[in-house]
């Protein structure tokens, strides 16, 4: 993030900054037939974040952040995306939002340097003082890296030179809020870490806040100030990656075995419960203790609140005995 | 410039982009000799019958008919399958992601769908002229009516495909609702015979569309006044001709734009994602 005094944070009782408030959703239903696919959800967004929206397949991650795109219409709720109900935000407003889309195999024949300067071309009424617009097609396509393509037809590039593309495009009139719906699918690693970096220079250099979903875990914790995961039509967890790392880490798992039957307990205070079993025990054997990944949270979140029994308190393992 | 007035000159810009790609394009140049092949050799196979009732021989009635047709067929059904194409294939959907673009979009469609009907015209037309003497009997002035007759088609009929192309279903729906109605109309529109021999009710039907006029027109450019007689009425009804046209130019245009509106606000990146989900199902 940039330094403090570009970016002064007032931390609250809350202790929460007190920052401009980009995205506000409250109370987002979104209702399929009767089904309801987003169920009350709530969350904020401040200047100059960057925000990963974490969640299963199906969980309404795409869903909310198209209703956020002012693509689709929500069945209910409160949404303010840069002081605007997205979906009667003007043209001005679409202007000062980025959106990368997964493209499929539009602009074919095109190539990338001709398509980037013809969408640009949208901005220029829109430049400002503060804020020039749209980007130069020769810097946007080189900080994706596309130069070698440049010239290209499109229907040839490779699916992450493509991807690449697409995020040229979503940022290509310097916006102040982008959204990003699973911008690495198909990257490579080293494509991955240059789209980390990329992301970075945006929110530090250009301020971009910036809401992004993946279902790269690790993905996540590099880039987000903060997670959210969406489940069973929820904000069930929201936090910074250390703030759910602590949550994970309270508790480690114990596994062992007693006469050829295993037992597995999860606790916060591993040592002590492994003295206390020795003690009581003398025939205790596979004795494994492991501690929690952010991946383990993640999977018993969602499973929690998929199945139905959301309120109790989050444990990263469930107590088993089989 | 205001916002909007860019949009148009850019979706300008973007339509003689398209028409460019177009022309170089190994797909499209293979639909123009494609088409050309066809027309003039059904012409060609038909050179030396006269029309019945007259001295004309087929081509000089037929060819004047067929560019009428032309310009329906390339304002209607090519801009029906390229709208269908871009709601599934995200085009729409980027449009939608910039300010303004839709009406860029739709300008740069305008545009190259416009320019598009020049290369047909040369394809078919200057062979036809080496091929079939007599063509034109009309000189400039008659190359002029050409010229009127196919703007005022073009803004009669484009609107019609762009209305289809928002509406169809989706790619594999525009034959249904594009093709098969425009082929119908196309038999009963005087095209390639006139239309007396039919019932009554059906040519007040065919009278009814832009198609039969804009056949109508272009023959009152190319055949000698005498022609006229085998018309409906026995002579070029220009009145009619203009009124017709822009009767179905001014409720396109009324309407197209509506239409297009509606449609684009429901675009979403769902709905292009199933578009994929559902061709990869289809190819399989």
């Amino acid at each position: 993030m940039s330094s403090d005094t570009s970016k002064p944070r007032v931390a609250t009782a809350d202790g929460r900054s007190n920052e401009e408030r980009v995205v506000t959703v409250r109370g987002l239903r979104m209702r399929y037939g009767s089904v309801d696919v987003l169920d009350g959800v709530e969350f904020d967004i401040r200047r100059g974040e960057v925000v990963t929206l974490l969640g299963p397949n199906g969980a309404g991650k795409t869903t909310t952040i198209e209703i956020l795109e002012g693509f689709r219409v929500a069945s209910d709720g409160e949404v303010r995306v840069l002081g605007a109900d997205p979906t009667r935000g003007d043209e001005e407003w679409r202007a000062r939002v980025g959106v990368v889309l997964q493209s499929w195999r539009d602009h074919a024949r095109w190539t990338p340097r001709d398509l980037l300067s013809h969408l640009g071309r949208y901005y220029l009424p829109y430049s400002t003082p503060d804020r020039s617009r749209p980007y130069g097609v020769e810097q946007l396509i080189s900080m994706v890296g596309i130069e070698e393509q440049a010239e290209q037809k499109i229907r040839t590039l490779s699916g992450g030179q493509r991807r690449r593309l697409d995020v040229a495009v979503g940022i290509i009139g310097r916006p102040e809020l982008l959204f990003l719906d699973e911008p690495t699918a198909g990257f490579d690693p080293q494509a991955r870490r240059e789209f980390h970096d990329l992301v970075h220079r945006l929110s530090d250099l250009e301020d971009t806040t910036i809401l992004l979903t993946t279902h790269d875990l690790d993905e996540a914790e590099k880039l987000a100030d903060r997670i959210l995961i969406l489940a069973a039509g929820h904000i069930v967890a929201d936090g910074s990656a250390d703030q759910l790392a602590r949550q994970v880490t309270r508790e480690a798992e114990v596994r062992w075995s007693r006469n050829g039957e295993k037992f597995v307990h999860s606790t916060p205070d591993a040592t002590g419960y492994v003295r206390n079993l020795l003690a009581q025990h003398d025939d205790i054997a596979d004795l494994e203790v492991r501690r929690a990944t952010l991946e383990d949270t993640y999977i018993a979140m969602v499973q929690q609140h998929e199945t139905g029994h959301p309120g109790q308190a989050v444990s990263a393992f469930e107590e088993v005995e089989k | 410039m205001s916002p909007r007035a860019n949009a148009i000159r850019t979706g300008i810009q973007r339509g003689w982009t398209e028409f460019n790609l177009s022309l170089r394009s190994p797909q499209d140049q293979g639909f123009f000799i494609f088409m050309a092949l066809f027309v003039v050799g059904f012409l060609f196979f038909n050179r030396d019958n006269e029309v019945e009732g007259t001295t004309l021989l087929y081509p000089t009635v037929a060819m004047p008919s067929i560019l009428g047709a032309l310009v329906a067929f390339s304002m209607i059904i090519g801009p029906a399958y390229v709208i269908a194409m871009e709601r599934e294939d995200g085009t729409l959907l980027r449009a939608k992601a910039v300010p303004n673009g839709v009406l860029g979009q739709v300008t740069g469609h305008v545009v190259s769908n416009t320019l598009g009907i020049l290369p047909s015209f040369v394809v078919i037309l200057i062979p036809g002229l080496f091929l079939f003497p007599g063509l034109m009997s009309n000189g400039a002035q008659g190359w002029f009516t050409v010229l009127w007759v196919t703007l005022l088609g073009i803004l009669a009929t484009l609107p019609i495909g762009m209305i289809i192309g928002s509406l169809a279903p989706g790619v594999q729906k525009v034959g249904t609702w594009g093709m098969l109605p425009f082929f119908f109309l196309t038999a009963i529109s005087g095209i390639f015979f006139p239309i007396q021999g039919l019932w009554q009710w059906l040519q007040v039907v065919a009278q009814g569309f832009p198609l039969y006029w804009l056949g109508m027109g272009m023959r009152s450019a190319f055949l000698p006044d005498a022609a006229a007689t085998l018309e409906v009425d026995g002579s070029w009804r220009t009145g009619w001709t203009v009124l017709a046209l822009a009767l179905w130019a001014t409720a396109g245009l009324l309407v197209a734009p509506v239409v297009i509106r509606r449609m684009a606000r429901r675009q979403s990146g769902s709905q292009v994602e199933a578009a994929r989900e559902q061709a990869l199902q289809w190819v399989r």
